[in-house]
């Protein structure tokens, strides 16, 4: 039976340019969210985010690489290279066909998109620039990763809104398990922070002006974040053979859609997802001590969220522990799960869940231990990260400590 | 022998090959600039936004474009006859 690994992670989010910084933040319990900054933002009725600050392309890429990478991919790029940074990894021509790259992504170069709609449709001209096709496709950042690092194995991007990052590692977790690959850099990224992106969320009405507050009673709905998040997924003997650091073992996965409605969550689907990954990992449910919640601040989501943990861990969903890092880096749709995938290495690895912040009122309807405003030590030996996304995909990975 | 014409291609140019203007000479091929298939793609795409006009240009089969790319000369060359060409 082949094991899976983690041996390498990076990110770039509004909580930080870095995993470290973005686990420090999350240790802190900060805010990430703000005034949103881009062109027409007054136009907007939502000028709140998750924006990623004080970043500038240039100091990282060149100019020629900036003509063909939408903020996406850039993303995609810089949590890339601190994933293979930490993990040490040198990339063999042996290696090679056996390393590839699986990302999740929903809104693709959203950010180009919008830039040259106001160039055909707003200033009425009739050219764009030659790479708007390359930088806009949902795949360019997998295979701008795979060409950066050579990896010729299995890449792809996959998309299932808000559980993109989730289905993308769970497929990267199979890929390696059923011997179809050896490494896989896995995550996912997002940048929908433009004009047009949160004009088109506002339009859904489930949108908070005024701050993400899962679970609480006085939440009011979802804040959007953009970013990325990577990590190096490896043949559990192929990282002990070069002798690499291990950050986390995946032992699960499972997917399951809703086929009931193209926005509000069930909690049945959610159910069998949680239910799948518990069995896939072959673990008991009381080794479960910490839950990454989908926790998206909306009504629905959370209340069915709550439910479906309990009917999955009846008594025992006393005793664990459940959080959203929404509340602090927004929603990335499809980057969300990966960012939040560090917050379940980091409850593994050193003890410390992350809280969600902005909790300011109990609700019955959320009546778990969501590990309000401040982060908790906490043993977790068994950690959960769960992903529900519009139109009833589901998506929940399984971690254990190594 | 120079003029304004010339001058904007050999920026344009010279942004593609990341060179000073003055280094790119009215002889050099694409290839000695180290301007390659992306690139050419994107000089065109400014050198129809600089002088408003339509570069026949074909990147599936470039060498198969009304649009001769021989060298930096026979660039400039046919932009002046599509500026001279342009409705007034």
């Amino acid at each position: 039976m082949r094991r899976v690994v983690i041996t390498g992670q990076g990110a770039i989010n509004a909580l930080g340019h870095s995993a470290d910084a973005t686990c420090a933040a999350m240790r802190e319990g900060r805010q990430g969210i703000g005034p949103l900054e881009f062109r027409d933002v007054d136009r907007l009725s939502i000028q709140i985010g998750g924006q990623v600050r004080g970043f500038d392309a240039s100091a990282h890429f060149s100019r020629q690489q900036i003509s063909l990478y939408d903020p996406n991919t850039q993303f995609a790029l810089l949590a890339a290279a601190e994933a293979m940074g930490q993990s040490g990894l040198e990339v063999s021509e042996t290696l090679a066909p056996r390393a590839g790259v699986i990302m999740g992504n929903s809104g693709g170069g959203l950010q180009t998109i919008d830039e040259n709609y106001r160039t055909v449709y707003e200033e009425g001209k009739n050219r764009v620039h030659p790479f708007v096709i390359p930088r806009l496709m949902n795949s360019a950042a997998a295979s701008h990763i795979s060409m950066t690092y050579g990896l010729k194995g299995p890449t792809f991007t996959v998309s299932t809104a808000c559980a993109s990052s989730n289905h993308a590692m769970g497929q990267a977790f199979e890929t390696i398990k059923l011997g179809n690959a050896d490494v896989m850099l896995t995550g996912g990224s997002e940048s929908m922070l433009v004009f047009g992106g949160i004009k088109a969320w506002e339009g859904l009405r489930v949108m908070s002006r005024d701050a993400c507050r899962p679970f609480s009673k006085n939440r009011n709905g979802m804040v959007q974040g953009e970013g990325a998040a990577v990590f190096v997924f490896e043949e559990y003997e192929h990282a002990r053979a070069r002798g690499a650091e291990i950050l986390a073992e995946v032992v699960g996965f499972a997917m399951s859609s809703d086929a009931s409605d193209i926005v509000m969550p069930s909690r049945e689907g959610a159910v069998r997802a949680m239910h799948g990954a518990l069995r896939s990992a072959n673990v008991d449910l009381e080794e479960v001590g910490y839950i990454n919640a989908h926790g998206t601040g909306t009504a629905a989501n959370d209340r069915s969220e709550c439910a479906a943990v309990r009917e999955v861990f009846g008594d025992h969903a006393d005793n664990l522990l459940i959080s959203s890092t929404k509340s602090m880096h927004g929603h990335l749709i499809g980057g969300t799960g990966a960012v939040e995938l560090l917050a379940c290495i980091m409850a593994l690895r050193e003890g410390v869940v992350a809280p969600t912040i902005g909790h300011e009122q109990f609700d019955p309807d959320c009546d778990l231990d969501v590990v309000p405003n401040e982060a908790r030590q906490a043993d977790v030996s068994v950690a959960l990260t769960n992903a529900f996304a519009f139109g009833g995909l589901n998506a929940v990975l399984a971690l254990r400590r190594i | 022998m120079s003029d304004e014409i010339t001058e904007k291609m050999r920026a344009i140019i010279a942004e593609q090959a990341v060179l000073d203007p003055s280094e790119v000479s009215m002889n050099a091929t694409l290839d000695d600039l180290g301007i390659d298939s992306l690139g050419l793609v994107e000089a065109v795409f400014a050198i129809e936004e600089e002088f408003d006009v339509q570069v026949p240009f074909n990147a599936n089969d470039p060498s198969d474009s009304q649009f001769d790319i021989s060298n930096v000369q026979s660039m400039v060359d046919a932009v002046k006859k599509l500026i001279a060409a342009k409705p007034t």
